[in-house]
């Protein structure tokens, strides 16, 4: 139990209104795009045409002689300084500026540098590109085909696969299989798309010649991971590299890796001597960025005749694009897609993962999500409804007699995986419950007769948050820890920074709650900053819903550290033992004589006032958190949609969240969270999608067809929650940013294919477009 | 480059003036000419709306008009709500229903928002949907938006009521 803070100290628990939000409303943001420095010029990017092609010769005289234009760089240029490539977040490697060939569309080519953004485009339409086009693979299951073209010629390897994975006992899986009498099969396809956040990715880069110091203005979720690796691949000494992460328009995994245009301002500031900014263009960002997601998926379910699981078998094709880009924990080239078992009790399981290279951009990077948890997440809810409708069973009371129970807690799931606690049963029955799910089917049984389309969909979800531990899980080496530092001032109030770096999220707001809950400091006493890699300590950033898992857990230890010294301190001022102290939120007090206490504030200034002989001054603390495990959050949600016969369109009538993540610092900000999410797992299941035709040309590429949903088409969302602490943190959170997005397309899409089960439609891949769902309704005869 | 020209806006109150090439973008021209960058970019197809500012009352999408083409008009962008050191309720709705996470469309959000109670100052829900369906938000699936939006349009009532009172 979290005991319980006055609304004034605004601990764990209050919907506190956010810090944060004074600057936003007043236009008073400083985005990356908002630093202007004296003398500062602007980057362009030319990109290739062509999604690969040889690349002939590149001629940058007429660019050049525009007045204004201050450099042009190309690969040539970059490989003398031997940056023409970069290495990938994934033990691969990625063109900076295109060496020889390009791969896919967008492609960099060259980067224009001028005196201001209207001439650096100008000069980039006036650079002349000569390419030689080379056969275009664009389907990843004839990437490994005898005739396929091999894209990485830079390679050894002379093929387009990139890695086989697998986990699980194969043989004891495929002995399930011979002798289940019941086996369901889904082929599902998380298709590519992208985190598409409102700002683009982008740097400010200044490097001072006379301090030889870089500072990088970057949109970046993991600045100092960036700094390192400036380090490492620049060859910068990384004293003398700031990486500055100022207010960041959303991330989603999209500005976790490190993308060509950064590079190519770093060295064109280097050469100038003078600041240099590049911000992508919206179609840049969709083109050329990290993508997400693109797994080709077959699941297979083995079990009883009565319905109860027993094995599970994935077998899946992914598609990394031109360059494998994933941003994820180096053992696991899959991410951990393998949590694929889901909330289910599986005897026995076996996943395989194979990735190749195709001519599009690269990736993946885990979009709202834990590294391609998202992806495994919806296969197994998917599977499981196409399991319970081959057996004609409830998909409610199938889950139910599947479940993990909450007394085999902590369990080890059979793919390597132990959950730290859960109670699938009670969000499920919440949400039923909230829905009015009986009435609901009773609803669509009368419907049905009447030929209206109307459909349930359930996903009773389990996310794995909140990475490391390090012994498991690092990003290039660089183990998965995170951190927090506080220091409390002579008057009682305090600065915290932290290795983690908000995009929204609110830290500001819940780490502040975090140090008030601990030290009883009110929260609005307490100052948060991050994204200043000089200032604050070294951490790996938030993505992977970890900042509250690690970097929250890391402030609870600090304020307990500094606790500890101020019962030191206090012991002194109410010259007691410390053994005859006792902490009550705020302050100290004698056993038994209450009276006699002393507050935290009055503490912190004997901390720098009266200090105790052998006693350091100051009060403050620094914690590097190593998390035991992961956390695991879960939830179950309903989705309820009606489908226009005339049209194929799908109406969300309703949707109900539960979601289970621990203890809450801000239910004001995880309420927020989850409308986010659901709005984005919204947008996967119906709208977005990057697609490519048969040359490569990229069909998603600007907000005119890569759709994003509007406040007309986002529904009315109801939330709950039930309550389930997560054993091993600090205070028993566990993390909630990705679980709506994790969790909901499987819903929605669940949903629409209740709807249509009755005509024998199993599966309908995402984006369930109107024309999609149109199309299956000609084809079974609904429509004429 | 062709001969510039000079543009002068009254915006949030002030008399401005600034020599931009023809082709300059009524969105650069706010945010690099006048130093106001509380004004965002967010696409470059006009979709996203977080660029939205409202020129002689009516919201319009700043990337998507040529400077020269504000010639003369009043502009109002988001540093402009705050009157008096008082709030506009808009931005106290915005803060009190939690209708922002990164804050980067908000903004427009607001300007959209502010122009939409000028036409309409008791909308309902369906309205508010359809008066912000010209901005994109990627964080907070629009619900507190709507929240916030109504919350002003009683703060703001309220006024009006008060001010009959008196």
């Amino acid at each position: 139990m979290i005991a319980k803070t006055s609304p004034e100290v605004g601990g764990m628990g209050h919907p506190i209104k956010r810090k944060e939000d004074s600057r936003f409303i007043q236009g008073k943001g400083n985005y990356v795009d908002d630093v202007r420095l004296p003398g500062m010029v602007y980057g362009h990017m030319v990109r290739s045409p062509y999604a690969h092609a040889r690349l002939k010769s590149i001629n940058t005289e007429k660019a050049k002689q525009l007045p204004g234009v201050l450099a042009i760089i190309t690969g040539e240029d970059l490989a003398k300084a031997n940056l023409a490539w970069m290495p990938t977040l994934f033990f691969d490697k990625q063109m900076v500026l295109a060496t020889g060939k390009v791969l896919f569309q967008a492609q960099e080519v060259a980067f224009v540098v001028a005196e201001d953004q209207y001439t650096a485009a100008d000069a980039a339409e006036l650079v002349e590109v000569e390419y030689e086009e080379l056969p275009v693979l664009v389907d990843p299951h004839k990437a490994t085909d005898p005739d396929a073209p091999i894209l990485r010629d830079d390679r050894e390897e002379k093929s387009n696969h990139i890695f086989h994975w697998e986990v699980g006992d194969r043989a004891a899986t495929d002995r399930d299989f011979q002798n289940a009498p019941v086996k369901a099969t889904v082929h599902a396809i998380s298709q590519r798309c992208h985190p598409a956040p409102l700002e683009t990715c982008g740097c400010v880069a200044d490097f001072n010649k006379a301090t030889e110091k870089l500072t990088v203005y970057l949109t970046s979720q993991a600045p100092h991971a960036h700094r390192t690796l400036f380090a490492l691949v620049g060859g910068i000494p990384e004293q003398n590299i700031r990486v500055l992460s100022p207010d960041i328009g959303g991330g989603f995994g999209n500005k976790v890796p490190i993308y060509p245009g950064y590079v190519c301002a770093v060295v064109a500031s280097l050469t100038l001597g003078v600041p240099v900014k590049w911000i992508e263009t919206r179609s840049e960002n969709l083109q050329s960025t990290g993508f997400a997601r693109d797994y080709h998926m077959t699941a297979e379910i083995a079990a009883d005749k009565n319905g109860k699981v027993k094995a599970l078998r994935v077998k899946t094709l992914a598609d990394h694009g031109a360059f494998n880009a994933a941003a994820q924990p180096t053992k696991f080239p899959a991410g951990l897609f393998s949590v694929c078992t889901g909330s289910y009790d599986f005897e026995n399981s076996f996943c395989e993962v194979d990735g190749v290279y195709t001519n599009k951009a690269p990736g993946g990077i885990a979009y709202r999500c834990s590294f391609r948890i998202t992806e495994a997440a919806y296969l197994i809810e998917r599977a499981i409804d196409v399991l319970a409708a081959e057996l004609k069973m409830d998909p409610a009371e199938f889950r139910r007699k599947n479940f993990i129970q909450p007394d085999k807690f902590p369990y080890k799931t059979p793919l390597g995986w132990t959950y730290d606690s859960g109670n699938y049963e009670g969000a499920l029955d919440k949400a039923l419950e909230m829905v009015g799910y009986r009435e609901l089917r009773k609803e669509q049984e009368e419907k049905r007769k009447k030929g209206e389309l109307m459909g349930i969909g359930i996903s009773s979800f389990t996310e794995a948050v909140g990475a490391g531990p390090a012994h498991t899980f690092d990003i290039a080496g660089i183990k998965m820890f995170d951190s927090a530092e506080i220091r409390v001032h002579p008057t009682g109030k305090a600065i915290c920074r932290m290795g983690t770096k908000s995009q929204g999220q609110g830290h500001e707001t819940t780490y502040a709650q975090i140090v008030a809950q601990e030290l009883g400091i009110p929260a609005s006493d307490v100052i948060i900053e991050e994204g200043d890699t000089d200032t604050a300590p070294y951490g790996l950033g938030t993505y992977a819903s970890r900042s509250t898992p690690t970097s929250g857990a890391a402030t609870a230890m600090a304020a307990r550290k500094i606790r500890d010294k101020a019962k030191e301190i206090a012991a002194h001022l109410l010259e007691c033992s410390e053994a005859d102290l006792e902490w009550e939120t705020g302050k100290f007090f004698v056993k038994g004589a209450p009276s006699k206490s002393k507050t935290i504030q009055e503490i912190a200034f004997a901390a720098y006032t009266n200090i105790p002989e052998g006693l350091e001054a100051g009060l403050e603390a620094v914690n590097y958190y190593d998390p035991p495990n992961l956390t695991f959050p879960f939830g179950a949600y309903i989705c309820v949609v009606d489908i226009d016969k005339g049209t194929g369109e799908v109406k969300v009538r309703r949707f109900v969240a539960v979601d289970d993540c621990g203890n809450v610092i801000n239910p004001m900000i995880v309420e927020g969270q989850i409308h986010g999410g659901l709005t984005e797992g919204l947008a996967i299941a119906f709208m977005q999608l990057i697609d490519y035709d048969e040359n490569g040309n990229v069909q998603g590429g600007t907000l005119m067809d890569y759709l994003i949903p509007t406040a007309v088409e986002t529904p009315h969302w109801e939330t709950g929650s039930t309550c389930t602490p997560s054993p091993h943190h600090p205070f028993g959170a566990k993390g909630v940013g990705e679980s709506p997005n994790v969790g909901s397309p499987a819903a929605f899409v669940n949903a629409v294919v209740d709807a249509l089960s009755h005509l024998g439609v199993k599966h309908i891949d995402m984006p369930i477009t109107p024309w999609k769902v149109w199309k299956v309704l000609k084809e079974k005869g609904v429509v004429s | 480059m062709a001969k510039k020209r000079t543009v002068q806006v009254k915006v949030n109150g002030r008399e401005r003036e600034a020599s931009v090439e023809p082709r300059t973008l009524l969105v650069h021209f706010i945010r690099d000419y006048l130093g106001l960058t509380g004004t965002h970019v967010g696409c470059d197809t006009s979709n996203c709306g977080a660029c939205t500012v409202v020129l002689d009352g009516k919201n319009v999408k700043s990337c998507t008009m040529f400077a020269v083409q504000a010639d003369g008009s009043e502009l109002l962008t988001v540093e402009g709500l705050i009157k008096d050191g008082q709030w506009h309720p808009l931005q106290e709705g915005f803060k009190q229903e939690h209708g922002l996470q990164c804050g980067f469309c908000t903004p427009g959000m607001l300007m959209s928002t502010y122009a939409l109670l000028q036409r309409n100052p008791k909308p309902t829900e369906e309205e508010i949907r359809w008066g912000i369906s010209g901005n994109l938000c990627r964080c907070t699936g629009y619900q507190n938006i709507v929240k916030a939006v109504q919350y002003a349009a009683g703060e703001m009532a309220n006024k009006m009521t008060e001010g009959v009172a008196k």
